[in-house]
């Protein structure tokens, strides 16, 4: 028979676990990827779900512990979700304002990355990196 | 009497306000009620001229299935987007998605930039200033039409009878 306390014990390591991993690919990606645009991808999802999970195994543990309903883990996962898409499209739209270099494969016939006639180009042909 | 617009100008967030007072508390006991209930009305009346109007909530149970849709989506996200990273052979077709918007009021269009950016593969990039189009970067599509579909399907029609604008 195995008790309610070795349970939780697992649930709260396969969340820790979770959460890491998760918290790694993103953190990966950001080396990986190869434009700006792309390595956003990484840090604005991977990385709320792997605090998310660490938030929630956190939750469990202090709950066990303390033998009460422990939310305060909550508020900070609200406000990560909150503010992790904001400073995300910050960033994007800052980039997009200087039209950063964009991978090769990119399909970007859009209005903000057409070549005005005075723009620099630092980033050779077309914006598109080598 | 004195209408509710006035010394209620945003009860939602009044009552995120509460909710966020009582959760750093973790107390639900009548003195956090009462002073966080005062809180909630005083601060957004103080903050009232820096807001833009809200849009009024007409669907509040909707917006809850939204949230959970979301949250789930989030993850499937982070799924696709870790297999995007980890492929070896790195396959990829990133592109930039003029969408076109059918939500006009500030609020609801930042929560679906927002919820754009939490799940599958795309992130909001620009808002152009006519507030009509929305521009994304997304990691790996295959067809264009059929993410601005499947936007449009999953949040924005929603969101739209949510605020009902």
């Amino acid at each position: 028979m195995i008790g309610f306390y070795t349970v939780m014990e697992g649930v709260i390591a396969f969340f820790l676990i979770a959460g890491g991993v998760f918290a790694f690919i993103g953190s990966f990606g950001l080396a990986r990827l190869k434009d700006f645009f792309m390595r956003l991808h990484g840090p604005s999802k991977t990385s709320t779900l792997g605090v998310g999970c660490v938030l929630i195994a956190s939750m469990c543990y202090f709950s066990l512990i303390e033998g009460s309903l422990s939310l305060q883990g909550m508020l900070i996962t609200i406000f990560l979700f909150i503010t992790a898409p904001v400073s995300a499209h910050l960033l994007a739209k800052s980039a997009l304002h200087y039209k950063l270099a964009r991978d090769p494969r990119t399909l970007d016939d859009i209005e903000e990355l057409k070549d005005g006639e005075d723009d620099e180009k630092p980033n050779g042909e077309n914006g598109h990196l080598p | 009497m004195i209408p509710t617009q006035r010394w209620l100008p945003m009860p939602l967030l009044s009552l995120l306000l509460l909710a966020m007072w009582l959760l750093l508390q973790q107390s639900v006991s009548l003195g956090q009620i009462l002073l966080g209930s005062l809180l909630a009305l005083v601060i957004p009346l103080i903050t009232q001229p820096f807001w833009e109007r809200q849009p009024m909530l007409k669907h509040p149970w909707l917006l809850v299935r939204y949230i959970f849709r979301v949250l789930g989506d989030i993850i499937i996200a982070n799924l696709q987007v870790s297999k995007l990273i980890l492929d070896p052979r790195g396959r990829m077709s990133p592109a930039f998605i003029e969408y076109p918007l059918e939500l006009t009021e500030m609020l609801p269009i930042t929560i679906l930039a927002s919820s754009i950016t939490l799940t599958p593969g795309t992130v909001s990039v620009n808002l152009r200033k006519d507030r009509r189009t929305l521009v994304i970067h997304a990691l790996n599509t295959g067809d264009r039409e059929d993410t601005i579909a499947q936007i449009r399907e999953r949040y924005e029609r929603p969101l739209k009878e949510i605020f009902e604008c």
